[in-house]
């Protein structure tokens, strides 16, 4: 009964005023916001960077930057984008989102909350400072393979290292708090099969963060201990072997696409029912399968590595085992095509971007199939192939999940309706920009395009030049998104406190905006 | 105040579960390093070589011949002349042959140097028993100063038939700079000194 007492007494706190109240804030909503607001900002500077590649690309010959600061460009995009737009967008979805799904007053941990969060500035500030350094960023590419970025890298690289070292402590900590809030602080009656599945994929993404975030800090540690302390981890003179290092770094570095995935599961599982106005078909089954997939992540890592020379068995097993995540995948994709089937379905902008979801990341996930096949990777391995398949499940797939779960809740979080005609503009320019991006890189990479490279030869420019204009047209759309946000934070048309036709979650049982403080008391789940 | 107590403490004994786990996983990185060496040793993948010295394996194989090919490649900015003296050598499996790289310091210091075999196809690397190689030794040179340098191998028999070819691959490192090399930068003697490294 005391607890009421306190609670109660709690209740009456709103937030404090000023920048105080960011700086020092253990509110979950209020973390959710920053992270969400730190991610878009990561989304344009890793975007503006993006476009200058594209812009380089445009034709062929060198016309607007040097080589070497085209691969700095190349290194730094796909560092930010990974690491500071798609992980801390989901990061703060789960913080808003996770405890009024689960029907918990805050995070577990709410103080390590605000630490998690306030990393990740200085981190990236100390990442994005390696620009203005002699030698230049690094320029290694997103994946620093060594000796790339050890006996070669520009002095930057010890920044880049501490950069990555704060980043994996924030992702740490946030896992950390999300699987305490969830496996602890579930309402009474909330049963695991009861979770909504946004929650259930958000806890198996921060298994697999605990998992994998300390190995990535080991491999950063023992190229830094290479660089300054004379060991010889990848280094070949000194016994080290180079092969190693990308053995450690995939096998970080494939659960890590998985993490940038999974949620974007979540939210899409979420999104579908409440447009098509069914229950979610297969709800076990995507538990399970997202599980597998989460499994299966830890198995599969040297299909980045078929051409290091492995021996036949390797790179069978490897194959077959990359293959076998198509399984689960596949049983994901069929329940959301089921979940639609028959149902009564509406296309507000959530669904758009849902819909599209299902659609591209499928492509994608075929391109992944063409690229498992071991013989055939050794065409396609670092051409343009590749990058139309990472960017078909990271755009479109991860990005697309994020605006839509964006599009979703944000009537909850303002209380006002977005308006719906300029949601789907943005939608419809995203999406006919992110196709006319990354479709041709189909074509110029299976004709042998390399990536990562300023100049082509000129059979590839007509493809380039179009994915080039995608590309503007992709990212200038972005900023409807960000005017659209501000607008309806601003104002518009008072949203219910169900904001959606019949929705399912207790998400939706609190008044629109949600309040600062939801679920004092913990609400009966039947 | 009690059920407020119990939550606080369920997190924190999960909050100590799941920072052990991530020390555990730290660990577990640097554990693939030498996890990965035995690995590649014991399948003598990535071409990593197997050096069993004397208990070499013993009875020839009359009955095919393998072809040897020998590669010198320099890394990056070694300034050395680097070759081997014959490129290649014809064995029979089983049969210890002795062949010899030359290398020649061209410059006005003196230089230590590591060489670094490989082994291709990398199924071939088990089955090649070096029973003395420079490339157990670091090799310091002084300006000017040319050696030959020995190698004593035996192709076990047992080597799979369908290979009848194997390239085997020095590249020579500079490792004047490095704190191992002090030791032989210092000493009189142009004499190789054991790394300890046996392995490689
Ligand atoms: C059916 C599922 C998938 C399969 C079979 C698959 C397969 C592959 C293969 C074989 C490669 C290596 C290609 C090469 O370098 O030659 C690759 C690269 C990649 N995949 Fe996937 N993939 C799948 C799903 C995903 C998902 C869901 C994501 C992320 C959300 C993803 C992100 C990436 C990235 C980022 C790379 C490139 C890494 C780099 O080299 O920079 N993949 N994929
Ligand atoms: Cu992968």
């Amino acid at each position: 009964m005391n607890t009421m007492a306190k609670v109660e007494h709690t209740e009456h706190h709103g937030p404090a005023a000023g920048l105080t109240r960011w700086l020092y804030t253990t509110n979950h909503k209020d973390i959710g916001t920053l992270y969400l607001w730190f991610s878009f900002a990561m989304f344009l500077t890793g975007g503006c960077m993006a476009l200058m590649i594209r812009a380089e690309l445009f034709q062929p010959g060198l016309q607007l930057i040097q080589p070497e600061f085209f691969n700095q460009m190349t290194t730094m995009h796909g560092l930010i984008m990974v690491f500071g737009a798609v992980m801390p967008a989901f990061v703060g979805l789960a913080n808003w989102m996770l405890p009024m799904m689960v029907g918990a007053p805050d995070m577990a941990l709410p103080r390590m909350n605000n630490w998690s969060f306030w990393i990740l500035p200085f981190a990236f500030a100390m990442m994005l400072s390696t620009l203005f350094m002699e030698g230049g960023a690094p320029n290694f590419g997103w994946t620093f393979y060594a000796p790339l970025s050890t006996t070669y890298a520009p002095p930057s690289v010890t920044y880049f290292i501490f950069a990555v070292h704060m980043m994996g402590i924030s992702s740490i900590m946030g896992a950390i708090n999300i699987i305490a809030t969830i496996l602890n602080m579930r309402a009474p009656g909330m049963t695991m099969m009861k979770l909504p599945l946004f929650v259930w994929t958000w806890l198996i993404t921060a298994f697999l963060l605990i998992a994998v975030m300390p190995v990535l800090a080991g491999v950063v540690t023992m190229m830094l201990m290479d660089i300054h302390f004379g060991t010889s981890f990848f280094n070949a003179a000194g016994g080290g072997d180079p092969v190693l290092f990308q053995h450690i770094f995939w096998f970080f570095g494939h659960p890590e696409v998985y993490i940038m995935i999974l949620p974007a599961f979540g939210i899409v599982s979420e999104i579908i029912p409440t447009f098509a106005r069914k229950r979610l078909f297969g709800y076990s089954s995507m538990v399970y399968a997202t599980s597998s997939i989460a499994f299966l992540s830890f198995i599969v890592w040297v299909h980045h590595m078929f051409t290091v020379g492995l021996p036949l068995m390797g790179e069978l097993f490897f194959m077959y085992a990359t293959m076998l995540i198509a399984v689960p995948t596949g049983v994901k994709v069929f329940n959301w095509v089921a979940t639609m089937f028959r149902g009564s379905m509406t296309f507000e902008t959530p669904m758009l971007f849902a819909i599209a979801f299902v659609v591209l990341f499928t492509i994608g996930g075929f391109s992944g199939l063409m690229l498992a096949i071991a013989p055939a990777d050794f065409q396609y391995h670092d051409t343009y192939f590749v990058v139309a398949h990472f960017h078909y499940v990271l755009v479109p797939g991860a990005v697309f999940a994020i605006m839509a779960g964006v599009y979703y809740w944000l009537p909850k979080w303002t209380g006002h309706y977005y308006p719906e005609t300029m949601g789907k503009v943005h939608f419809w320019c995203s999406f006919i920009g992110v196709n006319l991006t990354f479709f041709p890189m189909h074509f110029i990479g299976l004709a042998g395009m390399p990536r990562r490279i300023p100049d082509y030869a000129l059979q590839f420019a007509d493809f380039n030049m179009v994915a080039s204009i995608g590309a503007f047209i992709f990212g200038f759309s972005q900023l409807i998104f960000l005017v659209l946000i501000i607008k309806t934070i601003r104002g518009g048309s008072p949203a219910t406190s169900e904001v959606w036709d019949e929705p399912h979650g207790l998400e939706w049982t609190i008044p629109s905006p949600a309040p600062y403080h939801t679920f004092s008391t913990p609400p009966e789940v039947k | 105040m009690k059920p407020v107590k119990s939550a606080q403490q369920k997190n924190r004994s999960m909050v100590r579960t799941l920072i052990l786990s991530c020390v555990l996983m730290f660990g577990f990185g640097f554990a693939l390093v030498p996890l990965y060496d035995v690995f590649c040793r014991i399948t003598g993948l990535n071409g990593k070589v197997l050096n069993t010295g004397p208990n070499a394996p013993t009875g020839s194989d009359k009955n095919r011949t393998i072809r040897v090919q020998m590669i010198a490649v320099n890394n990056e900015s070694m300034p050395w002349e680097f070759r081997a003296l014959s490129p290649m050598v014809t064995v029979y499996p089983g049969e210890s042959k002795q062949a010899a790289y030359l290398a020649h310091n061209p410059t006005s210091e003196k230089m230590v140097a590591q060489a670094i075999p490989s082994v291709s196809p990398s199924e071939a690397a088990q089955y090649l028993h070096k029973v003395n190689c420079f490339c157990f030794d670091r090799q310091p040179l002084d300006s000017l100063e040319t050696r030959e340098m020995p190698l004593l191998f035996v192709i076990d028999p047992e080597l799979p038939t369908y290979i009848s070819t194997i390239t085997l691959s020095y590249t020579l490192f500079d490792i004047t700079s490095t704190k191992a090399a002090e030791s032989d930068l210092l000493s009189k003697s142009a004499q190789p000194n054991s790394t300890g490294r046996n392995t490689l």
